[in-house]
């Protein structure tokens, strides 16, 4: 039996909007509205806002609330200030990876952790029982928070047109402010996004999410759907859970050893992280650049000129912001240096392309 | 409301079929290309292909997904719109004026098996 979907507090926006509905993550979420190229170009070019209110919010709080933290993430939030956010993930012991994650230092006492809606639950289980034996507390506050990704180079314009706070554009990449909504609600705006430009998130109850959508579509602000998000953060060189990190791929594996601060004095995954580093692993993510406009997909093989298969492709588009068909791709780690000449499998025929970085478009971020 | 255009013939897989002198234009119906979105590359047999009704003979792929092209009949590709490689966006502007590929049939009697624009209407949508 099919569960039955849930739900976001924008999801009648979504249908009036005739946006094209679709199940992702237990959620009916909207894919597109005019179309994932337009929408795409919008948020490169100008602005665009996503509804991603079924993403999870976690609040963990107490007096050990840092060195439960610490122990559950990979990047490290000693002496992390009040109003900044870590990207990083949370492993198993062996590495492989329970979730990516945004991690906020909270302003009073605590962190939010916001987490994969696919995720919600298996986090939250995880987390309460790694709890144990720590003087803190693991809170699911999911269901009470809408979240709109407002993101482009016109992103802080529209936000400070939104808000009337032009100290907004001071806030830094990475970093949130908390604003007080009229009914004393809290709303969290942080400068983070999901798509390689500039722009914000911003957290708060599900009506004042509904009041906001309203006020930045009044403004021109176009509603941006799942499938240009995924061709974004794909140019950007963003990992999917699921596609690029998993319990079987490792940060190791993902190339985001960067986010794994291996110095720690512990935390869940490291003794296997490190022994990754140390002895090299067997696969690796690298960007392949097709010569052809064939498409690679997720799951397509990877070959050697002789047919032998070296590893699979993990997502794979026609950029729309680079016109040429790119692809993430999981390869034995021999064949994962740049340059390297590899084979696509589409379909019948095999298209040859070679290893580049992953980073395929120059990401445009308020450093 | 996606359009369908009164004499032609469609498949159950949303290709449609025009039929001038034995030869089969082949394209995909208006349904096929708006639930597929914005269409970025199309991959053609070769001139002189034998293709088998039913069977795959190429690809449309939108920016998320790919689709498989499946013959409506038996026969020989006798011309492919290589307008289409430079151009994959004219499937999404008119579904029934970028025709994919031309078929000179060896069974006419397949033709029987698709649908007309009414059939077709209802399972359009």
């Amino acid at each position: 039996m099919d569960q039955e979907l849930k739900t976001t507090c924008l999801h009648d926006e979504h249908v009036a909007l005739g946006a094209k509905m679709s199940p992702f993550a237990g959620f009916d979420m909207p894919i597109q509205y005019s179309g994932i190229i337009d929408e795409h170009n919008a948020v490169r070019k100008a602005a665009g806002m996503f509804d991603v209110s079924h993403m999870g919010e976690i609040f963990i709080d107490g007096p050990d609330a840092e060195a439960f933290v610490n122990h559950i993430f990979t990047n490290d939030v000693r002496g992390l200030e009040p109003g900044h956010i870590l990207y990083g993930m949370m492993c198993y012991p062996d590495g492989g990876v329970v979730d990516d994650l945004l991690v906020y230092k909270e302003f009073e006492s605590g962190f939010l952790l916001v987490v994969n809606a696919a995720n919600i639950d298996k986090d939250y289980e995880w987390m309460k029982e790694q709890v144990e034996g720590y003087q803190a507390e693991v809170f699911n506050d999911s269901d009470s928070w809408g979240q709109i990704a407002l993101q482009g180079p016109q992103a802080e314009d529209a936000l400070v047109r939104y808000f009337g706070i032009e100290e907004l554009r001071e806030l830094e990449f990475y970093t949130f402010y908390d604003l007080e909504d009229e009914d004393g609600g809290r709303v969290i705006v942080s400068r983070t996004g999901y798509t390689g430009e500039d722009g914000f998130e911003i957290y708060a109850s599900p009506d004042n999410i509904k009041d906001m959508w309203a006020a930045l579509l009044e403004d021109g602000i176009k509603p941006c759907g799942l499938g240009c998000r995924d061709t974004l953060r794909f140019e950007a060189g963003l990992p999917l859970y699921g596609d690029e990190l998993s319990p079987e791929i490792s940060p190791v594996m993902a190339g985001l050893s960067m986010f794994c601060k291996l110095d720690k004095p512990e935390f869940i995954g490291k003794d296997a992280l490190v022994k990754q580093k140390a002895e090299g692993v067997a696969r690796k993510l690298v960007g392949i650049e097709l010569a052809d406009k064939a498409i690679p997909r997720h799951g397509y093989p990877v070959e050697l000129e002789d047919g032998t298969v070296v590893g699979e492709v993990t997502t794979g588009y026609h950029s729309i912001s680079l016109e040429k068909s790119i692809c993430f791709a999981l390869v034995d780690s021999a064949y994962s240096a740049l340059d390297t000449k590899l084979y696509v499998r589409i379909r019948k025929n095999t298209f040859p392309g070679v290893v580049v970085k992953k980073r395929f478009y120059k990401t445009n971020y308020k450093k | 409301m996606s359009k369908v255009i009164e004499g032609l013939l469609y498949s159950e897989s949303h290709e449609w079929v025009k039929v001038e002198d034995g030869i089969a234009v082949i394209g995909v119906s208006d349904f096929a290309q708006a639930e597929m979105g914005d269409i970025t590359y199309v991959d053609l047999p070769s001139e002189g292909d034998e293709v088998e009704a039913g069977e795959e003979f190429g690809a449309l792929e939108s920016v998320k997904a790919s689709s498989e092209l499946y013959s409506p009949v038996s026969g020989t590709v006798v011309e492919v719109n290589s307008e289409l490689e430079a151009a994959p966006e004219k499937v999404n502007e008119d579904a029934y004026a970028a025709w994919i590929i031309k078929v000179r049939m060896s069974d006419e009697s397949e033709l029987s098996a698709l649908m007309d624009a009414a059939a077709y209407s209802a399972i359009a949508k």
